[in-house]
């Protein structure tokens, strides 16, 4: 959910949307934005969406989201049907995950059991602007993580004494609808270690590897299901997901020409991000960390939109291209998640509710049959 | 001068420590980019101390052990460092978060210190001071803006990059970011403690130090009132890796009463 309103010049001039000043911030146009995105949310139910998910970022045009509790509350009215997926309440930057459990419980009961649940670190950037230590953001994940289950598992009061967090009473009003709990997802640019923990057999948390090359989302997702094998017990394909970028119309070359100047925005500008803010110390291991400065010329370098198509970053064309490259995708990887990215950047209404029409009705259904 | 290289053991960390010269024992605590060779400011200071440079625990070859979270466990460590090595009288000089270690260790216990020099240190806020946030600093920018004289930085900079100097480099990093990154490279509650430091008191600054500014040094001044403040002209965050000879003629002055 960009401000997609974001004054596209200033943005490259400054290098990335992180960091921009909120001088650039206009809240009337914000307020016409809100309301334009979460219409298009509440579009997806209406076109046979299985999910409608919202994220969570600070301080930054790439996302209008610091809080999905307030999005994903207002589609659990709107909505009756469509599951809501928070992908993902960043934990760590929480002083107090009892919060979440609490704000992700509300929505579950008044969605009438409609929540999947996501829980992320927040992204590097994230560090920065929130102050929270990187060296301990993955304790802190994991610790609130346990918090957030036992509390919508366990009968209270009972005590939770953590390193991080303590609480002498835990008690939560209200528990989730679903039960035990809601699904929870992990999106992850991919990472053994978060792979390892998701995949675990007490946990089987279906594994989101987000705008990715199809090739690392390929790697990654095999590690998954490899992992998974070694816990003993084979991944069933809803365990695995892929959350990238499309753009359909009827020809490849119209779908090209429309969404060109949105796509590269959304890689070159809003996305970029400075080596240091993307990964500040602790955020990765030392070893992920020298493999981004290796592969820094790629990674920081701007893309073409032809580029992305043969990196598979983007999913872009006809109908009939779009399903192809799914399908191909599907038959090596079997994601029995594709969570599509149908408005990106400065892609305005009208070109994103025709993407959301096109994907939906020649494209999703055969998808939908390969499941 | 030369130095010797060994280990220290202390409470299941390996600290590696560099030590030479004779007389006085002088204690040299190293900032966020470490200590990773003998300088010429420490060669000249071995002349007239028994000089030891060890390497924190969490930096360059000394050990990460897991018990190290904030600043105050690296003060308890060195407190426990000098007594392992039973020294007394000890001329406690910080630069940078060595600084703020030192600041640290003296309001605990000043029992082994004769006296102590900050240089350019960290370790307190100050109103409308803003340090410059070395975690958003590319590597080279970072370099850069350690010097006054860019001749030093340049110097520093075409030196090759080895796997071992990267890899040094984010142990470093990864180990302030763990002790200094919120709060950002102070303690809130250290302020409240400074006037237990009880020995005698210099603080030397870069005038032009891009890190902490040289505006920090009136609210030294204001912590210890009768501290000897000496700023160095045309010089960035390390006086003693810039002016070694100017700097040691002033530790001299100060610790050789």
């Amino acid at each position: 959910m960009p401000y997609a309103d974001v004054d596209v010049d200033a943005a490259r001039k400054h290098g990335t949307v992180w960091g921009l000043s909120n001088r650039n911030y206009d809240a009337q146009k914000a307020h016409k934005l809100y309301n334009r995105f979460l219409d298009e949310l509440e579009y997806g139910e209406e076109l046979g969406f299985d999910v409608v998910s919202v994220n969570e970022h600070h301080q930054t045009a790439y996302g209008m989201m610091p809080s999905p509790i307030v999005t994903a509350s207002a589609l659990a009215r709107r909505t009756s049907k469509v599951k809501i997926a928070i992908l993902g309440s960043a934990l760590p930057l929480r002083s107090h995950p009892m919060m979440v459990a609490e704000e992700h419980a509300m929505i579950d009961v008044i969605s009438g059991g409609r929540l999947i649940s996501g829980f992320v670190r927040g992204i590097g950037a994230e560090y920065h602007t929130f102050g929270v230590n990187p060296t301990i953001s993955h304790d802190r994940f994991h610790e609130a993580h346990d918090l957030i289950i036992r509390a919508w598992t366990e009968k209270g009061p009972f005590s939770f004494e953590g390193h991080h967090y303590r609480v002498t009473y835990v008690n939560l009003w209200p528990q989730p609808l679903q039960k035990p709990h809601p699904p929870v997802w992990i999106p992850s640019q991919g990472s053994k270690e978060t792979i390892d923990w998701a995949a675990h057999p007490d946990r089987r948390y279906t594994y989101l590897q987000t705008f990715s090359p199809a090739k690392v989302v390929q790697r990654y997702l095999k590690m998954y299901r490899e992992t998974c094998t070694g816990y003993g017990y084979t991944a069933k394909d809803s365990q695995l997901g892929w959350a990238v970028p499309v753009y359909v119309a009827k020809t490849d070359q119209q779908a090209k020409d429309e969404a060109r100047k949105h796509f590269e925005t959304f890689r070159n500008v809003f996305v970029r991000m400075p080596l240091e803010m993307l990964l500040p110390p602790g955020y990765t291991s030392r070893e992920s960390l020298k493999n981004v400065m290796k592969a820094k010329a790629q990674m920081f370098g701007d893309v073409t939109l032809e580029q992305a198509l043969e990196l598979g970053l983007f999913v872009c064309g006809s109908p009939q291209t779009v399903l192809d490259s799914f399908r191909n995708h599907w038959n090596e990887m079997r994601f029995g998640n594709l969570l599509v990215l149908c408005q990106f950047a400065t892609l305005p209404a009208d070109l994103t509710r025709k993407n959301m029409e096109l994907f939906a009705r020649e494209v999703m259904p055969a998808l939908k049959a390969l499941n | 001068m030369s130095f010797s290289d060994s280990y220290v053991e202390l409470n299941g960390c390996r600290v590696h420590l560099r030590r030479g010269g004779a007389g006085k024992p002088l204690l040299f605590l190293h900032g966020a980019s470490g200590a990773p060779v003998i300088l010429p400011f420490m060669e000249k200071l071995a002349e007239r101390f028994d000089v030891l440079v060890p390497e924190h625990p969490g930096y360059g070859q000394s050990d990460e052990p897991a018990w190290l979270e904030n600043i105050h466990d690296m003060a308890y460590f060195y407190l426990d460092f000098l007594r392992q090595l039973n020294l007394s009288e000890i001329v406690l000089i910080g630069n940078s978060m060595g600084g703020w270690i030192a600041m640290e260790m003296a309001v605990r216990d000043t029992s082994r210190l004769d006296s102590l020099i900050l240089v350019g240190p960290a370790g307190i806020a100050a109103a409308g001071v803003q340090p410059a946030d070395i975690f958003l600093m590319a590597p080279e920018v970072l370099v850069k803006n350690l010097f006054f004289d860019q001749k030093i930085a340049e110097a520093r900079l075409a030196q090759p990059l080895t796997p071992e100097s990267v890899d040094l480099a984010l142990k470093n990093s990864h180990t302030t970011a763990r002790l200094a990154w919120e709060p950002r490279l102070h303690d809130p509650f250290l302020p409240k403690w400074l006037h237990r430091i009880d020995v005698p008191v210099k603080i030397i600054w870069g005038k032009q130090d891009k890190i902490l500014p040289s505006a920090f040094v009136s609210h030294y001044q204001k912590h210890f009132p009768k501290a000897e403040i000496e700023i160095f002209d045309n010089c960035g965050h390390l006086p003693h890796a810039e002016y070694p000879d100017k700097f040691c003629d002033s530790v001299f002055r100060f610790a050789c009463k």
